[in-house]
């Protein structure tokens, strides 16, 4: 008779573990594909799992096997119209040569499979984080941190501190025990002395009382319910590292449809960086055109509206919205995207204002400059300002984009983790 | 007697009392196995398991991701189904039940794989001599707790890198002879006694004055070592390997057990799922004549059946091979058939087996044979005819492949050798052998591959060497010979 198990319930995704290590192994294939379909994708896709292809002979497991040559034969089966000495053209490729591991399907070069999107989306962050954050103040004391906190007498078996235990029951013992093993030492001899005198009668006495107190003393358990300690943890409200990112982005009618694009890309990425990372991190959005407004997030990737430039603008209205609402006990960031096309006064008067105001009360700040392929090379008036300012700050990153594809990297080599 | 079930649904109780019905029926026909332990499991969970090879505990690593994403790719996509059950070589012997099955399905699959396997399993020779069904679960976790302690000390790349190594050489990691058992001390002395016995007996002073041989002529020389070729690469790595650390032994051991372990499922494909085949077919059908099923059960069952056992023509979309189902089902499905209507040519073909009683035919088969001695033994003109096979030859001297033989009465022996020696294990895994080792010199290992009819190894062959090396810490070499000249070049990966 079988014996039957319901396994339903128990162990799925034994295979998860290996999953994982297929990924890690091939993590350079993984995060190029990643890579390219960042570029490729459209903005509203960005978030979705993906298709990765390793080459074949890349996963290829080696192994002794026999290459083509030789002589040899295959059976087949299938025969119609064949009679012995029929001569068969050899198939071009090799294709059709049925016998033993020929025919396998090794026409496919590549192994495609998909990533889910939360493993999309890992591996897209991986690496990446909001340089210098700080743990400046107490924040919201919502998050709690379970810390250790002596021993306690009640508690879950799994944490079972078992060396307490076993002093305290050692403790126990000796002081139940003490007494006892002194009164059964003072029988024995008492016993002892008794036979050696000849009195039958205390003897057994005093035999009779020995075996009672050693029937006690056996009593005496090991391990006690009193024995019993447990680690104890306790919930402490843990310090939040609160931050702010500021996205100012330029929209002026210099930016033209590509430039824009790169633009959202990169704030897009931004977005999902902070929003899918740092659960606590607030936005704020800001455009500018002549003159800068703050808008919704929605407004911000979604509507068209252009106008001519004043980059102080936005720089201004940055760090009127700062002393208002994060001026104190915030990690402030700011990721500024603009074609760098401003006139006259404007990009002296930026950096300036940079320099003095904004930098000094900035974590890290990040400037983009998008440019026309036609234009690469070229560096505009707000970029060779910037690039005084970052020359004397050392919380000021500057990179330029001509291309989609050039996002990523981009936003990678931006926001990589401090490796040393 | 009232139908077990009725419908497609099963439950637990249906389970049941299809196996005792199954059991009742394996036990009349003689059927002898381990006892079963049915697992009832998800589809994702079955994905699982086959990435696994079927194990139910594996020791990490990546190539079983590997497996897992193509097989739930290919699931996904709705390329390939998943296969009904997967049955473990085990004491007890375990079978997995898919929850999506109905319970046609279900009961085929008690029959196929919890009584049929299991027989096969229990009583076929290779299985016998070469796998230790009582211990292997707890071997396999010895080996998987054993791998993560290691991933843990020296770091998962560290092991990783080993039992990549290991991997490629696993068809080379398997006895394929049985080493003799290490005489005992009793044994030993008993035998140098005979010895000493032997030598007085023989005792004659005249040899004494005889001028000896010159003394020093083996001396000084290196000896080959190992003296004899040694098929088994990674035992002796395992045993040899002067650079391995001990954690890396024990795993270069796990990989061999494990290669070990499926050595006679390789070697029995046509056989052991031929016999699985034939059982379920015999056992449910009888079932149906005691009425115990009903036909529509019996339709379904025959459909799954047919499926199974379909064998797709060379030139057709579908082919894959030979499909072992099929051949092995029909060779017993005939068997029995000489048994009991033997015809003018069974009569002349298998004198032995027409008449005599099919059950001790196919017990004997089943238990001595492996797939190329059984297909060689086997194979009947018949089904030769009703599989209309042919055998091309594919030489180098010739610019088009010939049909060698076909299903003709000029062809049927030749076939019928060629098929055999299609499922041969040299046939499938090159001969590669060590032949020395330089202990005495730079240590460098020296593996020999003998040709055969001019078959090269394929391109893999230098990625093997690389990883051997990695396993051996010194230069290993790769050379040719066909027959005793050497061949090709001589493929080196240096320390």
């Amino acid at each position: 008779m079988a014996q039957l198990i319901d396994r339903r319930s128990s162990g799925r995704g034994r295979s998860a573990v290996n999953r994982e290590r297929f990924l890690r192994r091939y993590k350079a294939h993984v995060q190029g594909a990643v890579r390219k379909l960042v570029g490729e994708r459209k903005l509203a896709d960005i978030e979705q799992g993906g298709e990765v292809r390793v080459p074949k002979k890349d996963i290829a497991e080696p192994s002794f096997g026999f290459g083509r040559g030789g002589d040899r034969e295959f059976v087949l089966p299938g025969n119609r119209e064949y009679v012995a000495g029929d001569r068969i053209p050899r198939p071009q490729d090799g294709a059709g040569g049925g016998g033993g591991s020929a025919g396998e399907g090794d026409s496919e070069d590549a192994f495609v499979f998909s990533l889910s999107r939360e493993e999309f989306m890992q591996i897209f962050f991986d690496d990446l984080e909001l340089p210098r954050l700080a743990r400046t103040e107490l924040g919201r004391t919502d998050q709690k941190k379970s810390v250790r906190a002596g021993f306690a007498r009640t508690g879950v078996p799994a944490n079972l501190a078992i060396v307490r235990t076993l002093t305290q029951s050692l403790a126990r013992r000796i002081a139940i025990d003490g007494s006892l093993r002194r009164e059964a030492e003072e029988l024995e001899r008492a016993f002892g002395s008794a036979a050696a005198a000849g009195h039958p009668a205390h003897a057994a006495q005093a035999y009779a009382e020995l075996q009672r107190v050693e029937r006690r003393l056996e009593r005496v358990p090991f391990i006690d319910e009193p024995d019993l300690r447990y680690r104890n943890r306790v919930m402490r409200p843990e310090p939040v590292a609160r931050a702010v990112m500021f996205c100012l982005m330029d929209v002026s009618a210099s930016m033209d449809e590509d430039k824009k694009d790169l633009a959202k890309r990169f704030f897009t990425l931004l977005y999902l960086f902070l929003t899918r990372k740092y659960g606590e991190v607030d936005l704020v959005f800001v455009r500018h055109t002549e003159d800068a407004e703050e808008v919704d997030e929605e407004t911000f990737f979604h509507d068209t509206r252009s106008g001519g430039t004043v980059v102080y603008s936005a720089l201004d209205l940055a760090e009127r919205i700062r002393a208002e609402r994060y001026a104190r006990g915030w990690n402030v960031y700011v990721a500024q995207a603009s074609d760098g096309d401003a006139f006259g006064a404007d990009p002296a008067r930026s950096a300036r204002f940079l320099r003095d105001r904004l930098l000094p009360a900035a974590r890290y700040y990040t400037y983009l400059e998008l440019a026309a392929e036609s234009d690469s090379g070229r560096s505009s008036t707000l970029w060779a300002e910037y690039a005084r300012v970052a020359d004397e700050a050392g919380n000021l990153a500057m990179r330029r984009a001509t291309r989609r594809d050039e996002i990523y990297p981009v936003f990678r080599e931006l926001f990589r983790k401090d490796t040393q | 007697m009232t139908v077990l079930s009725h419908g497609a649904d099963w439950d637990f109780e249906a389970i049941e009392r299809y196996d005792a019905a199954i059991a009742g029926v394996a036990a009349t026909f003689g059927l002898d196995t381990y006892p079963n332990q049915i697992e009832i499991i998800t589809s994702e969970q079955m994905l699982d398991a086959y990435a696994s090879s079927g194990l139910p505990v594996g020791y990490p690593h990546w190539s079983y991701g590997k497996e897992f994403i193509r097989n739930e790719q290919a699931y996904r996509h709705g390329m390939q189904g998943l296969a009904y059950e997967i049955v473990i070589n085990s004491n007890p012997c375990i079978a997995y039940l898919m929850e999506e099955n109905t319970m046609a399905m279900q009961a085929l699959v008690i029959a196929h794989a919890c009584y049929g396997h299991n027989s096969f399993f229990k009583g076929n020779h290779l299985f016998r001599q070469w796998t230790a069904a009582d211990a292997i679960l707890d071997y396999l976790v010895f080996a998987r707790h054993y791998v993560m302690d290691c991933e843990e000390r020296y770091g998962a790349a560290a092991v990783e890198e080993v039992l990549d190594a290991c991997h490629a050489l696993m068809a080379h990691g398997v006895d394929r002879y049985r080493r003799p058992a290490a005489p005992t001390l009793k044994a030993e002395a008993a035998r140098l006694k005979a010895r000493e016995e032997n030598r007085e007996r023989q005792f004659n002073d005249l040899w004494r004055t005889l001028p000896g041989a010159p003394a020093a002529a083996s001396k000084g020389k290196h000896e080959v070592f190992p003296p004899e070729p040694q098929e088994n690469i990674l035992y002796f790595v395992e045993k040899h390997s002067p650079k391995l650390e001990p954690w890396q032994r024990e795993l270069v051991r796990i990989v061999r057990k494990l290669a070990q372990y499926f050595h006679p499922q390789g070697q029995t494909k046509v056989m052991n799922e031929g016999w699985a085949t034939f059982w379920h077919y015999t056992i449910l059908n009888r079932l149906h004549e005691r009425g115990l099923v009903d036909d529509a059960f019996m339709i379904e069952f025959l459909k799954s059946h047919t499926n199974v056992i379909a064998q797709p023509a060379f030139d057709s979309r579908g082919y894959g091979g030979i499909n072992p189902y099929a051949l092995g089902f029909a060779v017993f499905a005939d068997m029995r058939r000489i048994c009991e209507r033997p015809e003018a040519e069974d009569r002349a073909w298998f004198p032995d087996l027409a008449g005599a009683d099919w059950r001790r035919v196919l017990d004997f088969a089943m238990r001595n044979f492996k797939d190329e001695s059984f297909i060689a033994q086997y194979l009947s003109p018949r089904l030769m005819r009703e599989f209309r096979l042919f055998a091309v030859a594919d030489r180098v001297e010739d610019d088009a492949l010939v049909v060698d033989s076909i299903h003709d009465e000029r062809g049927y022996r030749r076939l019928r050798r060629l098929l055999a020696a299609q499922h041969a294990i040299e046939n499938r895994v090159p001969d590669v052998q060590v032949v020395r080792y330089d202990r005495d010199g730079d240590r460098s290992l020296t593996l020999r591959y003998a040709r055969r009819r001019g078959r090269p190894l394929d391109d893999a062959a230098e990625e093997v060497v690389a990883h051997l090396r990695r396993l051996w810490g010194f230069s290993v070499r790769l050379e040719t010979v066909d027959g005793d000249e050497p061949v090709g070049r001589v493929l080196e990966c240096a320390a």
